[in-house]
């Protein structure tokens, strides 16, 4: 804005006023609607599965939903606090009740729960659908690790605390999960993914996740489970199908096979008795 | 005592049959004194100051869990505590904060002292129960916090106690057998003062005082007993099943033996959810009762609040599954919408606390500066909560430092309206004010330092941090969010001391007379502090505010834009059927 633009011709202060502000008001709602990204993230991110972008753009409409009711709650509050100092001795008319008034904000916030409500279930509903798979990983967590094995294959990846193991899996298919637990309970959480869920003894917890971008993301047991819950890490990568195949096939050898077993007999007998590995500056036990 | 109180109030002479009446020799008791009297009293001002002077004492042994929590989080290798006794101290910071302080602070303190007084009843209904109450709690609080001084340490399963963590195998300790016996003991006090409440409010209100005349307190607190009621009898059942599976091998929660570890979740939450608002209806009272009268206004919508207080129960008994959402085991949508329709009653209240303060003359008091920091910290906590309701909102945050930040947004929230609760009612209780100057001073630590201390907080939990973590070696730069945060625990301790400063340098130093503020509800017409039984004569009780009545004859509440019609003596007509 160097030069001073020129005062529009042959329009009223107050078109000129109404201008301005149909276009503040209008270019806004226009890029909202246009396109998703130039909504503030409010400090969560997109993710890596097609659900966790479904989940982003819910949490985005609520938070815009969150900024402008706190915001004019927020300014009521500041309003009457500057407005209504107490300034001498004189006692305001003592009105109580405003009937309309109540009832419009009754029924307004219905509205919004309700509108809520139904963003919610079109997102909910796709994030729990189960379709059928063609890959299938069991996750079975314990005190303090986790194992994934790949049913019908001899695929397995096993490994406690700060080992990391690390989950492959393919992108651009539909992957279901049976998630369970050996002892108590854990929460199965990778932060990209947007999603957790609990690994409960006595259960199968069975959801479907189709992974979009490849790459490897952390993943970190969320529910209180004992001493090392804070080191119960694991690693997700996700791969090309084809890379995923090759993975797979690499364990098809007897050796492996056999290493699969001894590892799937040890899970339950190790857990009291390991000691994890960890950086030295950690200090551990009582 | 002007150097406190600006503006100075102008009130009429108190009635003139107060000393007369004292002379009547009707508060003599010629029972026994000091340590004696405070170990066998059963009136109901000295076991609700009991109550409140334990109950704070548990929330500095809870705020210092807090700041030793706090310093150990200040870097990503913290080794100012091991891994099992970070555990053992989130376990009792939690533990110690709701089920010693925040509960007992409302319904077995100020509750206890104010809801007599309020309906103009001489004690509680069962004044010996009430006595129980507190012994049992103090009890209750001892066993817990000894578990510290067992070899194993204090309970280290967090404040819920989730099966199967929680079972003889995985716990096996001593502290976690203290933690169940010290929570019956607490839940039991709960439920006897629950029964006292309603009893009370029920029987022993006083001629004139209908329940659409009792104040907004009252009513959030006789709530509150209704729900303790409902809810806590079933916390009991679920401590002595927990305690059964430890001990006596009945494996109700254990796979094992046919058990369901999800059945512990049920029984805590349902429990647990009422339980938030069993925490929050005492002080949501408070911050109305406070707002209307440093706005010199009846409470807006009094009609209203009722009825969103009522709400809130009724919802509250049927939502207790948004804590499991991530379980996959119960129906979400039922639960979801059950959630996100509790925001509606409470959105009516906070409209309700701000048509209170609109056109009003407002009186910034700590107790109203308290009030106003409750409404705005409260809305925070009120609008991140609706993100819970949502299962797929929740997936994404469950167990997240998100959660965290929203229920200590809350809690810090109902924290301010006590402090409020106690500068505004401790006139009445002890007879001296507390000094303004430090109590807005502290009111700006407290206000400043939890925003400072939550912000951080929901950041951190959107970036992925886990709560219940002592260390986070794989991602060091949540470091500078993590020192934010500590920095606001500082400045909330600091509050916390300035508090107990204030009470030491106030100390029968600001006499208060009757009615410092000018204030509405009836405990005002009495003496401060309150003669044995209350009251030597009661006002007429023609609305909810019979002290306003009395002091502004010609300022009675507008109902509905109307003056009530008044019979020749200025009296408001009453007409029977």
């Amino acid at each position: 804005m160097q030069t001073p633009a020129l005062p529009p011709q042959g329009a009223t202060v107050r078109a000129r006023r109404w201008r301005h502000l149909r276009r503040a008001v209008a270019l806004p709602l226009a890029a909202l609607a246009l396109s998703g990204c130039t909504i503030p993230s409010f400090y969560a991110s997109e993710g890596a599965t097609s659900s966790s972008k479904s989940v982003y753009h819910l949490w985005q409409w609520f938070s815009i939903g969150a900024v402008i009711i706190g915001g004019f709650v927020c300014i009521l509050v500041a309003y009457a606090v500057l407005r209504y100092r107490r300034k001498g001795d004189h006692i305001p008319r003592q009105s109580q009740y405003q009937l309309p008034l109540e009832l419009a904000y009754t029924i307004v916030p219905i509205l919004i729960v309700f509108g809520l409500f139904a963003a919610t279930l079109v997102v909910e509903n796709k994030e729990t659908a189960n379709p059928a798979t063609k890959v299938t990983i069991n996750v079975n967590a314990f005190q303090w690790g986790w194992k994934f094995t790949y049913p019908g294959t001899n695929a397995f990846v096993y490994g406690q605390t700060t080992q990391n193991p690390e989950m492959i899996m393919p992108a651009g298919e539909n992957v279901h999960f049976n998630l369970t637990s050996s002892d108590v309970i854990h929460g199965f959480y990778v932060h990209d993914f947007n999603f957790s869920r609990y690994a409960l003894p006595g259960v199968r917890n069975e959801f479907t996740i189709l992974a979009q971008n490849e790459g490897t993301y952390f993943g970190q047991c969320t529910q209180l489970c004992g001493l090392y819950h804070s080191l119960m890490y694991f690693r997700v990568k996700v791969v090309s199908q084809s890379q995923y195949a090759a993975w797979i096939a690499s364990f098809n050898n007897p050796a492996d096979e056999a290493a699969a077993k001894a590892a799937a007999k040890t899970t339950y007998q190790q857990t009291s008795s390991v000691v994890p590995t960890h950086g030295s500056t950690t200090k551990f036990g009582r | 005592m002007t150097d406190v109180l600006d503006p100075p109030v102008q009130l009429p002479p108190p009635p003139p049959s107060h000393e007369m009446l004292e002379e009547h020799g009707h508060d003599e008791h010629h029972g026994p004194t000091g340590i004696l009297k405070w170990i066998t009293t059963t009136d109901h001002k000295i076991i609700g100051l009991s109550y409140t002077v334990t109950s704070v004492i548990m929330m500095i042994i809870g705020g210092a869990f807090a700041e030793i929590i706090r310093a150990q989080l200040a870097s990503p290798n913290g080794t100012l505590v091991s891994l099992s006794q970070y555990n053992e101290l989130f376990t009792m910071h939690g533990s110690v904060m709701i089920y010693l302080f925040v509960g007992p602070f409302a319904f077995g303190g100020l509750a206890n002292i104010m809801v007599p007084i309020q309906i103009g009843a001489p004690d509680m209904a069962y004044p010996r129960l009430n006595a129980l109450s507190y012994w049992l709690y103090l009890t209750g609080a001892i066993t817990m916090l000894s578990g510290f001084f067992t070899a194993g340490g204090a309970a280290n399963f967090g404040w819920v106690a989730y099966a199967p963590l929680s079972n003889s195998v995985n716990t096996p300790g001593s502290g976690a057998d203290l933690w169940i016996g010290g929570l019956l003991l607490t839940g039991f006090s709960a439920i006897f003062t629950g029964v006292n409440i309603c009893a009370t409010v029920f029987y022993l209100r006083a001629p004139g005082m209908t329940m659409f005349r009792m104040p907004i307190f009252t009513w959030n607190m006789l709530v509150t007993g209704i729900l303790i009621l409902l809810a806590f009898p079933v916390l009991t059942a679920g401590l002595i099943m927990l305690y059964c599976d430890r001990h006596f091998g009945t494996h109700i929660f254990s796979v094992q033996g046919g058990g369901v570890p999800v059945l512990w979740q049920h029984i805590f939450w349902f429990w647990g959810h009422p339980e938030v608002y069993i925490l929050a209806l005492p002080f949501f009272g408070m911050a109305t009762e406070i707002i209307a009268v440093f706005s010199r206004k009846p409470v807006f919508g009094y009609k209203g609040m009722v009825f969103a207080t009522l709400t809130i129960a009724a919802l509250s008994l049927g939502v207790w599954a948004h804590h499991m959402f991530t379980t996959g085991v119960v129906l979400l949508p039922f639960f979801s919408i059950m959630s996100l329709l509790i925001a509606v009653p409470t959105g009516i209240k906070i409209f309700n606390w701000i048509g209170t303060m609109w056109r009003g003359e407002i009186w910034f008091s700590t107790a109203m500066l308290m009030a106003i920091g409750f409404l705005i910290t409260f809305l925070i906590g009120g609008l991140t909560g609706i993100y819970l309701a949502s299962p797929p909102l929740d997936f994404f945050t469950h167990d997240t430092y998100f959660v965290v930040a929203h229920f200590h947004s809350v809690v810090m929230a109902l924290l301010m309206a006590a402090m409020g609760g106690l500068y505004y009612w401790g006139p009445k209780i002890t007879g001296y004010l507390l000094n303004e100057r430090i109590g807005k001073m502290q009111f700006w630590f407290l206000f400043i330092g939890t925003q400072i201390f939550t912000f951080p907080l929901y950041v951190l939990g959107l970036e992925g941090m886990p709560r219940r973590v002592a260390i986070y070696p794989h991602d060091p730069q949540w470091k500078t969010l993590n020192d934010w945060s500590t920095f606001g625990a500082i400045l909330i301790g600091i509050s916390t001391i300035l508090f107990v400063v204030n009470v030491a340098v106030s100390w029968k130093k600001y006499p208060s007379g009757d009615n410092p503020w000018d204030a509405q509800t009836l405990e005002w017409f009495t003496t401060s502090p309150p003669p044995h039984h209350n009251f030597y004569r009661l006002p007429q009780i023609r609305s909810e505010r019979p002290t306003w009545d009395h002091n502004h004859p010609e300022h009675r509440s507008l109902t509905h834009g109307k003056h009530p019609e008044l019979t020749e003596d200025g009296l408001e007509k009453v007409h029977s059927s």
